[in-house]
């Protein structure tokens, strides 16, 4: 489990996050939802330390993340595993070499074991025959799930996904928040995905947090969704003509 | 103001690129990699340019002393100075600034805007270090080789042309070579090439990891880092030069 505490964030006089609580739970699919420009990339990027909090706590499990020193903090983070909005892939390297660069960073692992994991992470997210392809060389929903591979390559306890769904089309999108969830309940992963996405609330949304001009506006399940009464939020969800067709109808 | 605000990070980065490495076997295969591609792909340009400056020093040197009281063997002396003290440590140190230097700080600034170094960090690597503590390994091992082939192609590209144009023969310009032969001149050739590497690969890594923005600030990066390190080179030269030939 992660838990935020009173999280506050700026950038000289900017304040992006603004007192933020939230609790986000193992084996879940938690979302983070909001405009661009709302703070979630902020509030994600503190999550991981890749920001530090101007005040406030982060909790993984009991320990506090933001309080410890580096080098303890680097032995939590190697129990996460990030999706990143392009995938961040390493460019230099083949589909292999970046599911086996985890493994070859952090573990003790032989040649073959650690082929043999590789090869099992990119079965799991369906990417066969692959191996020696560069980044450049393989699609855009490919390169996601190479990255899931490599982000659960060392099996971790936390999964960060920052909109996965980005520039793909709708079809690929859904593949892959189903494999978001599918990893997430397989392996009991804490999971929080950064979307604005409507598809992958609906779909997969266990828990959703809406952040609103850097606060935290709203907080439900994805069936709160549909009868929540908060305006702004209403507002967000309700965007799109398709959306606002299924509230109608509904 | 600015410029000290650099400097500190720039030391501030380099602290965080020199702290123990992860798995000492993993920089070691990063490094033999950023060899094959800082230092031997360099062979090629390092040896055209030093072959036709060698040429065009001992064209130069014989146009300019033309006067029957010069021994003719001064065309190979000057051409052994020039290319000894100063051209193939200084001048191709410029070079490599140019073509490394812009190498090193496009690829980890894309390597930045396109979250690679973040993906590093949240997995828990040192980024620094292991992006550029290679790069420093591997030139500063390799330049000093490329420095010795730029002295003995440059030397050679003098001797072929100063005997095809007429302007020397063999055995004055083998003698202007071999005259008053200071041997602590190749150590200060190596000497400055190392530093240069250092600086050269430093800078420009510097420059790379601190881009924000996108692919046009990854330019901008680019050229800053070969700006920086060429006027650094510059500056370095100076004070090696007074420290090691005073």
């Amino acid at each position: 489990m992660i838990s935020i505490v009173h999280v506050s964030k700026s950038f000289g006089e900017h304040a992006v996050l603004k007192d933020i609580n939230a609790t986000f739970e193992k084996g879940k699919t938690n979302l983070i939802i909001g405009q661009s420009g709302s703070g979630k990339t902020v509030l994600l990027k503190c999550i991981v330390g890749l920001f530090d909090v101007d005040e406030g706590d982060i909790l993984f499990g009991d320990i506090l993340f933001n309080k410890i020193p580096f080098r303890e903090k680097k032995e939590i983070r190697k129990k996460i595993g990030m999706l990143f909005q392009g995938g961040a892939l390493f460019d230099s390297a083949t589909v292999e070499e970046n599911v086996m660069f985890p493994l070859d960073m952090f573990t003790t692992m032989t040649l073959e074991e650690k082929l043999e994991r590789v090869n099992f992470c990119l079965k799991r997210v369906n990417i066969i025959n692959f191996n020696h392809l560069y980044p450049a060389e393989i699609s855009g929903g490919m390169q996601k799930r190479v990255a899931i591979a490599r982000a659960i390559a060392l099996n971790p306890e936390f999964l960060f996904c920052d909109e996965p769904n980005s520039g793909l089309d709708p079809k690929t999108s859904i593949l892959i928040d189903e494999l978001i969830k599918e990893i997430t309940e397989e392996y009991n992963i804490t999971t929080i995905v950064n979307t604005h996405d409507m598809n992958s609330v609906m779909g997969i949304g266990d828990k959703i947090i809406f952040i609103y001009e850097g606060k935290k506006w709203w907080e439900g399940t994805k069936e709160d969704v549909l009868v929540s009464d908060n305006k702004e939020f209403n507002d967000f969800v309700f965007a799109s003509a398709l959306t606002r067709k299924i509230k109608a109808y509904l | 103001m600015r410029l000290f605000q650099l400097i500190g990070s720039y030391f501030l980065l380099l602290g965080k690129v020199f702290s123990k490495p992860e798995k000492k076997r993993i920089y070691y295969k990063q490094t033999i990699k950023e060899i094959e591609k800082l230092g031997l792909n360099s062979i090629g340009i390092v040896a055209i340019i030093s072959a036709f400056m060698g040429a065009v020093i001992t064209i130069q040197t014989a146009y300019n002393t033309e006067n029957p009281f010069l021994p003719s063997y001064l065309i190979g002396l000057a051409a052994r100075d020039s290319i000894l003290l100063e051209f193939s440590s200084t001048i191709v140190g410029l070079i490599l600034a140019g073509k490394v230097g812009s190498n090193i700080a496009s690829e980890i600034g894309t390597m930045r805007v396109t979250q690679q170094i973040d993906a590093l960090e949240v997995m828990g690597v040192n980024s620094s270090s292991y992006l550029i503590l290679p790069k420093i390994i591997a030139t500063m091992l390799f330049n000093p080789f490329l420095t010795m082939l730029s002295i003995v192609v440059g030397i050679i590209g003098g001797w072929s042309v100063g005997v095809f144009t007429g302007v020397v023969t063999t055995q004055e310009y083998i003698d202007g070579i071999q005259y008053a032969f200071i041997p602590f001149y190749i150590t200060y050739a190596l000497i400055k090439t190392v530093v240069f590497a250092f600086l050269i690969t430093t800078i420009s890594a510097f420059h790379g990891y601190n881009v924000e923005g996108g692919s046009l600030e990854v330019g901008r990066a680019s050229t800053r880092a070969v700006v920086a390190s060429s006027v650094a080179i510059l500056l370095f030269n100076l004070i090696l030069t007074q420290l090691l030939l005073s």
